[in-house]
């Protein structure tokens, strides 16, 4: 495997209009490391994923895939040079059975046309266990997907992007509406997919869900890198400093005697 | 399937999901159940003529036509859509078709062709306008459920010089193979070698007292297993699922959601030019008022068979069973002292029924509180 970083940009900015989303950011990711991009609400982190998957096209600066340049027109194109982005909203559809949403839109089919049909078997066979290799066991291939805890739904969605070939995970704040449990199963599986050899992004505001799996940090601020740490630089307390943009936070945090 | 059940161990936390709870995922128990009562009633109250090789023939005529369009119109349904239009769409169907053959004079087979393809034109600009411009499918099949009927009304008069009806159509189709796909009875020999060996009743002159199975119910009976095949294990059954449960999710996952919903509108436009065939060659006539209310007895019998207004769960077993409810209960009532006019409030019921059965269904399979 080369020594380039999987993804990297350079000095990235985006404006819509007269608005300026991005004003120079910089990042990378490499193969079997957990980056996380840390930001409050406003400092651009939803402008750079969606400029990393495909979304949108940067106003200038560099975008490179490999080591080589690239220039994305669709998500489409992000998910062929294997970045893929599993977003809040999951892409999952609660009526239909785990095997259905996994392999939607993708479906294993066998016999020739007019009888060509769904390779059930198969396709049963292999949700089950691309989930048991993450540790959930969906009892039953055949349930709705409505019936899974959104911990479990957040990691049927990853399963899915890394089985059909990412080699970078764009998670998108996927444990920002979840209880602390299923917090701790998505992050688990985080670390299984980093051990495979995958770059993940993880987006999140939360510092100390961050800390737990990431081994560098990326802190954006009104849509500037602020800079990049790795985990033994830095400690919980700086970084949500850095994050929260200054001293408000930790005035607040010894007001309420304890980290917020 | 079953087998690599049994080969992975079973999880201990799952409790072994009963025949129960397994029966209630499927979208169409409802149906059966209600099917079960209706037949249960008709049981008690009815002559037991309507119990006979020949009364379930006539209950079946009925549900036959109605459940072509109600199995295509629980396919949309399923695909997140509506088509109101399909009631009128019979009628302008019916038009083409004898205006074809009895005022252009031509071949059956390019008569045919013509409505099936102009059908599914119109069915394609149906869904066109509903995808591009993100109206509600209901509003906009609705204005064409009136342009259609107009359309018909006029075209009618234009081609009779005055009259709402066209007659002399069969005629003009002449006999023949491909006419008698959609017209007359089918397995005759069948039937009469059934009574020659006493399997069935039959006239003292040896003739059977039902002399075959009207091919309108063979369509039906093909269509909704073609449906339900498609719907089940193919992919584009995936896609209309999909399509239907969350349109943003599917096109994000690689669905073409676009494509299958105008495919969609199309296959319920075709399905209408169908039952018009069968209607103008059982008649040979046709008429501007064929067809009217069709479009909500299908949605109805849609939804008693399982559809979710809000579309992406359903099935077309379902809508099969539905039809068939339709019919027993229409024709039914005759063979009992009760008012036929009944049948309304009946149907007005059952459907209240279905739709709080579905809901409650729902939440049970997305396990929503």
């Amino acid at each position: 495997m080369s020594d380039a970083p999987l993804i990297e940009v350079r000095d990235i900015v985006k404006t819509f209009g007269s608005v300026i989303a991005l004003n120079g950011v910089s990042m990378s990711v490499r193969s079997g490391e957990v980056l996380c991009l840390l930001g409050d609400n406003g400092a651009g982190k939803s402008t750079l994923i969606k400029t990393l998957s495909g979304v949108y096209r940067p106003t200038s600066g560099e975008f490179l895939v490999d080591g080589k340049p690239v220039a994305f027109r669709s998500p489409r194109d992000a998910l062929d040079a294997g970045i893929a982005t599993v977003y809040q909203d999951l892409a999952m559809i609660p009526l239909m059975s785990v095997t259905r949403n996994f392999f939607m839109g993708r479906e294993p089919v066998r016999g020739i046309w007019p009888f060509r049909r769904l390779d059930f078997a198969r396709a049963q066979d292999v949700t089950r266990e691309e989930m048991m290799r993450i540790g959930i066991d969906v009892r039953d291939p055949h349930q709705a997907v409505g019936t899974l805890s959104g911990g479990e739904r957040q990691c049927v969605a990853i399963a899915r992007a890394v089985y059909f070939g990412a080699q970078v995970l764009i998670l998108d704040e996927p444990t920002s509406a979840l209880g602390v449990a299923q917090t701790s199963v998505v992050l688990k599986y985080i670390h299984i997919v980093r051990s495979r050899g995958l770059g993940v992004i993880f987006i999140t505001h939360n510092v100390r869900h961050a800390h737990v799996v990431g081994d560098r940090f990326t802190v954006l601020n009104r849509g500037r890198t602020l800079g990049t740490y790795d985990k033994s630089e830095i400690a919980i307390e700086e970084l949500q400093n850095l994050m929260a943009g200054g001293k408000e936070l930790a005035e607040l945090s010894g007001a309420l005697g304890g980290t917020v | 399937m079953s087998t690599t059940a049994t080969v992975i161990a079973r999880d201990e936390r799952l409790r072994r999901a009963s025949f129960l709870v397994r029966a209630m995922r499927r979208p169409e128990l409802g149906a059966l159940a209600g099917l079960a009562l209706v037949i249960l009633f008709f049981g008690i109250y009815a002559d037991k003529s309507m119990f006979t090789l020949g009364g379930v023939m006539t209950v079946l005529a009925p549900a036959a036509e109605l459940g072509i369009l109600a199995v295509a119109a629980a396919l949309l349904m399923i695909g997140g859509e509506f088509d109101l239009s399909i009631g009128s769409m019979v009628a302008l169907a019916g038009l083409i078709l004898g205006v074809s053959l009895a005022v252009l004079h031509l071949p059956f087979v390019v008569a045919l062709l013509l409505t099936a393809v102009c059908a599914a034109a119109l069915g394609a600009v149906n869904g066109t306008i509903v995808i591009h411009t993100r109206l509600p499918s209901f509003i906009v099949t609705l204005a064409f459920l009136f342009i259609y009927r107009g359309l018909s009304l006029v075209g009618l008069k234009w081609a009779t010089g005055g009259s709402t009806q066209l007659r002399g159509i069969g005629d003009a189709a002449g006999g023949g193979f491909l006419p008698g796909l959609f017209s007359g009875l089918a397995f005759h020999p069948l039937f009469t070698w059934m009574a020659a060996h006493d399997m069935i009743q039959k006239f003292p002159s040896g003739e059977p007292t039902v002399q075959g199975v009207p091919v309108s119910i063979l369509w039906f009976v093909g269509f909704a297993l073609l449906a339900t095949w498609v719907l089940l294990a193919t992919r584009a059954g995936n896609w209309i699922f999909a399509a239907g449960g969350d349109a943003n999710a599917a096109r994000n996952s690689g669905v073409p959601v676009a494509p299958v919903k105008t495919a969609l509108f199309m296959l319920t436009a075709v399905s209408a030019a169908l039952v018009a065939t069968l209607q103008v060659m059982n008649t040979g006539s046709t008429d501007a008022l064929r067809g009217e209310q069709k479009e909500f007895e299908a949605v109805i019998a849609a939804v008693i068979g399982g559809c979710l207004l809000t579309g992406g769960y359903g099935s077309a077993i379902g809508a099969f069973l539905g039809a068939i409810i339709f019919g027993m209960v229409s024709i039914g009532l005759t063979y009992t002292h009760f008012d036929s006019d009944w049948f309304k409030v009946f149907l007005g019921g059952m459907l209240l029924l279905a739709v709080l059965f579905n809901s409650f269904i729902r939440r049970k399979v997305t396990g929503e509180r």
